[in-house]
């Protein structure tokens, strides 16, 4: 890499646990990189897989999905349910032949501001190691106009619209 | 996803004195500001949460017909409220409302590269108006509430929140497990560090809930299902069989007296006997007896003694009863910590090694031994008694936290050896004493006084002699820096406090969380340590972590008052932020029913009898599990919709602004 590179790292995290967390790290003027800006849901369990694939396609070098500590999710299970889809989302990303490592779970709960500027700081030092992403340059040619999601988006209707034909299968009457 | 104009946005720079001006150009920022799409408006100022500050907001919504604002200054979880407010006050719907936290997530954290936090900051203001511009109103509802309360378990903290309670004029429904309410204090001799007789000051409460004409309590009785939400709870409670027909037993005993059976009372800890029928202890409330099916041998000898009285029932059966109520207390208490697990100590092999509760029970004079502390191996009278403190609290391998009050019940236990048994000499083993309380220093002390032996260090392990069961204790004096060795008749062991193992099941009903330490998880541990992430559920006393009686107490009364207040209201605003199905999208997989943790969604037939997905908004508390489940997009979670989140992801990483 000839110029200085600059990872793109989205973060989505929690309200309650994680984004206190990383506000902790601020209050406690812990001084960590810039390479990450966060996105603030109310749990883990809002995000959407598709999210995640979206900010890829977007050209992101990597995502942190950040909750609560199991066992301590304001909405009971909700990073739970995140994880394992995580673990799937990581699972498919693999298969697919692009490097897992690029989306990270992590539990950081509000009283751990300097676990959270270690968690930022290794996964900066993750995507260093594995340098830009390989959606990065045909994402900014692709970009024009609002593509990925949009189509996607289409795609689900149509998957709905199936479901709603195979709503007289038996199996769906209870 | 409706073709909606975009929001015209307002953006409002926060310098925060110097916190962010210092290391971020304002006016750099507001240019940049000014650039970004849909933005019609930016200002700055020092503090934009004071008085000027919110009125240059209010103003610019008016005078530049604002349809969202966006304050980049702090944290959102400081002053989001402060500023929904304001814009409101502006006349805009408070949510159509975003922060930018430029100062915890940018100036803070970046003080030594103001380049980076620049051009950090303004991509957190570019994503804050990407959402903003597509945030939409949101409607606060209110829902009428339910004028009675259920306090669950009834040990002093839940006696205390019940009499707060009814006294106040609430119904109130106390529910507790065991045949009568008391819960572990009933239990005690003394209590530290006053030394009054437990049951001296918890009876005349006891008797109070027992008459109190606005307190309904259900002893003998569990919680078998929860639905519903704050306002509008309905219990289901199963009414344990328990023989006797309350209503016709007098509490006389003859029953008692007759019956054949003997059982160890777990009231005494296994110490001393009860019958097949019996009360746990003589002060019981309500004083009705209980048949152990599980011991009975139906002989039918108490019928035939209860005579005409006709109280008991052998055939009787376990009853489910509905009860509503608009708010719930939670106060389970809490459990010993199985000391057996530590088996360096003995406790379970040694006859001679006992828990602290069981020397309360020893020590108390309506115990099994009429208030005698005897060696169980023997009868006889022990000389030298080794208490260990910590006894699986403050341990890695056990429970890593401190039980906060086994110092000074045992302290209290020392106390009371040397008082009714001149001669016998107590030896604390201690890592620290922990005397935190009112006048709990000073107990201390005193004991010190009266010749009570100090140890510091931890029993490593204990040994019996096989001939005279007497206990050799091995620990390190830490002071010293010697190994020292111990010969004592009796060990107390001062086991730790965890929570009822039972709680986990009546957590799971309720739907409310529990910490690392598996206590019910409150609020927040300072500002509101009686509330749970559950709206309408309190907690009190021990089920939320260890305490000795007058934190108890007082966690109590607080608890009582928070649950009373959305009493008093009359009505609950609901959070708004709830998920919303779209009936065309929603092709009735059901999907979404099983991911919801609050049960909020519930699969309904409409008249065409096509299966949709229908959410509660007064049981959806907004996690947004759903949303992101729905294999069909038909779930849109209000306030983080998809569109809304995408707009974030794009503004950060595809940019816009110059
Ligand atoms: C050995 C020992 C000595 C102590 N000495 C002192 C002292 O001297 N001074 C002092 O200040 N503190 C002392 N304490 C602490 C004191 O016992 C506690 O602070 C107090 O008992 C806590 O009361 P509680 O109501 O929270 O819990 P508990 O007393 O445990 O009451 C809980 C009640 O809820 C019931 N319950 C549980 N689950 C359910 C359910 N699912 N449904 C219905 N009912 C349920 C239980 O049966 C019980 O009756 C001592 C503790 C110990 C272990
Ligand atoms: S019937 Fe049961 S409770 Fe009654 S006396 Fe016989 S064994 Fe005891
Ligand atoms: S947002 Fe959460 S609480 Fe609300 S219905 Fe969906 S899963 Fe249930």
């Amino acid at each position: 890499m000839a110029e200085e590179y600059k990872p793109k790292i989205l973060g989505i995290v929690c309200n309650w646990c994680s984004y206190a967390g990383a506000d902790l790290a601020g209050t406690s003027r812990i001084q960590y990189p810039s390479d990450i800006r966060l996105i603030r849901l109310m749990c883990t369990g809002r995000v959407d897989p598709l999210l995640i694939v979206k900010a890829f396609i977007d050209g992101a070098d990597g995502v942190i999905v950040s909750g609560c500590h199991f066992g301590d999710c304001h909405y009971i299970e909700g990073n739970f349910k995140a994880a394992k889809r995580m673990f799937y989302l990581k699972r498919v990303l693999k298969s697919l032949g692009f490097d897992d490592r690029r989306v990270r779970m992590t539990f950081v709960s509000a009283s751990e501001g300097a676990k959270w500027a270690e968690v930022v700081k290794d996964m900066i030092n993750t995507i260093n190691e594995l340098g830009p992403s390989p959606l990065h340059k045909e994402a900014i040619s692709a970009s024009s106009g609002s593509a990925g999601f949009g189509g996607a988006d289409t795609d689900m209707a149509e998957i709905a619209k199936a479901g709603k034909m195979l709503e007289a299968a038996p199996v769906q009457k209870k | 996803m409706t073709e909606k104009k975009p929001n015209r946005v307002g953006v409002f720079i926060c310098h925060c004195g110097t916190n962010i001006a210092g290391v971020i150009p304002i006016e750099e920022l507001k240019a940049y500001a000014k650039t970004l799409p849909n933005v019609v408006h930016a200002d700055n100022y020092t503090y934009m949460c004071s008085t000027p500050g919110q009125e240059k907001i209010r103003t610019a919504i008016k005078e530049q017909n604002l349809d969202a604002v966006v304050v980049a200054a702090c944290s959102p979880r400081l002053h989001e409220p402060t500023f929904r407010k304001a814009s409101a006050a502006g006349g805009l719907n408070m949510f159509i409302f975003e922060m930018a936290n430029i100062r915890e997530q940018s100036s803070w954290i970046h003080m030594k590269e103001p380049e980076k936090a620049t051009q950090k900051a303004k991509d957190i203001i570019r994503m804050s108006v990407a959402r903003a511009s597509l945030l939409e109103p949101l409607d606060t509802k209110y829902i009428p509430v339910e004028k009675s309360i259920m306090v669950i378990g009834a040990g002093v903290a839940g006696i205390q929140a019940s009499l707060e309670i009814a006294d106040s004029g609430i119904t109130t429904y106390l529910i507790e497990k065991e045949p009568s309410i008391g819960g572990n204090m009933s239990r005690l001799d003394k209590t530290f560090p006053t030394l009054d007789c437990s049951q001296c000051i918890l009876t005349p409460k006891m008797v109070d809930v027992d008459r109190h004409p606005n307190i309904k309590t259900m002893t003998y009785c569990e919680v078998e299902k929860v639905d519903g939400y704050i306002g509008n709870f309905t219990v289901t409670v199963r009414k344990k069989a328990r023989g006797v027909k309350e209503a016709d037993c007098n509490g006389c005993g003859d029953c008692a007296a007759v019956c054949p059976v003997t059982k160890g009372n777990e009231f005494d800890l296994g110490l001393g006997p009860r019958k097949a029928i019996y009360v746990p202890f003589p002060q019981a409330v309500p004083l009705k007896y209980t048949v152990d099916f599980n011991s009975c041998i139906k002989c039918e000898l108490c019928v035939k003694k209860c005579g005409d009285k006709n109280a008991i029932d052998l055939n009787m059966k376990d009853e489910l009863v509905e009860i509503k109520v608009g708010t719930i207390v939670v106060a389970a208490g809490f459990d010993l910590y199985e000391i057996e697990k530590k088996e360096e100590w003995g406790y379970g092999r040694f006859d001679n090694v006992i828990t602290g509760m069981q020397f309360e029970r020893f020590i108390n004079a309506s115990g099994p031994t009429g208030g005698k502390l005897i060696r169980p191996s023997d009868g006889q009278k022990p000389h030298n008694v080794a208490f260990v403190l910590c006894a699986g609290s403050r341990d890695q391998d056990a429970n890593p936290y401190c039980s906060r009050v086994c110092c000074m019940y045992s302290l209290k236990h020392a106390h009371q050896i040397m008082e009714k048994m001149p001669g016998v000499v107590p030896w604390l083993f201690y890592m620290d004493i922990r005397a935190f309380g009112k006048a709990y220093e000073e107990f201390y002390y005193r004991i010190q006084d009266e010749g009570a032996k100090f140890v510091r260090g931890r029993v490593s392990y204990i040994e019996e002699d096989p001939a005279t069961k007497n206990l050799i204790v091995h620990a390190e004096d830490t002071l010293l820096g010697t190994p020292v060795t111990l010969e004592a008749d009796v060990v107390v062991l001062a086991s730790a406090i965890v929570p009822k193992a039972t709680t986990e099941l009546l957590r799971n009903k309720l739907t409310i969380s529990r910490s690392p330490d598996k206590f019910l998880l409150e609020a927040h541990p300072k500002l509101n340590p009686f509330s749970t992430s559950t709206d309408g559920i309190f907690l009190a006393g021990c089920c939320q972590g260890p305490k000795d009686i007058p934190d108890t107490v007082a966690q109590a009364a607080g608890a009582a008052a928070a649950a009373q207040v959305p009493i008093n209201q009359g009505k609950v605003a609901l959070e708004p932020i709830a998920a919303k199905v779209s009936e065309e999208l929603c092709a009735g997989c059901g999907i979404c029913e099983a991911q919801c943790p609050y049960k909020a969604i519930s699969m309904v037939s409409l008249a065409d009898g096509k299966r949709r997905a229908n959410v509660n908004d007064a049981m959806c508390k907004g996690c947004g599990t759903c949303g992101a489940t729905c294999p069909g997009g038909a779930i849109k979670m209000q306030h983080f919709t998809t569109p809304q989140i995408v707009a974030q992801i794009d503004a950060f990483l595809l940019g816009g602004g110059q």
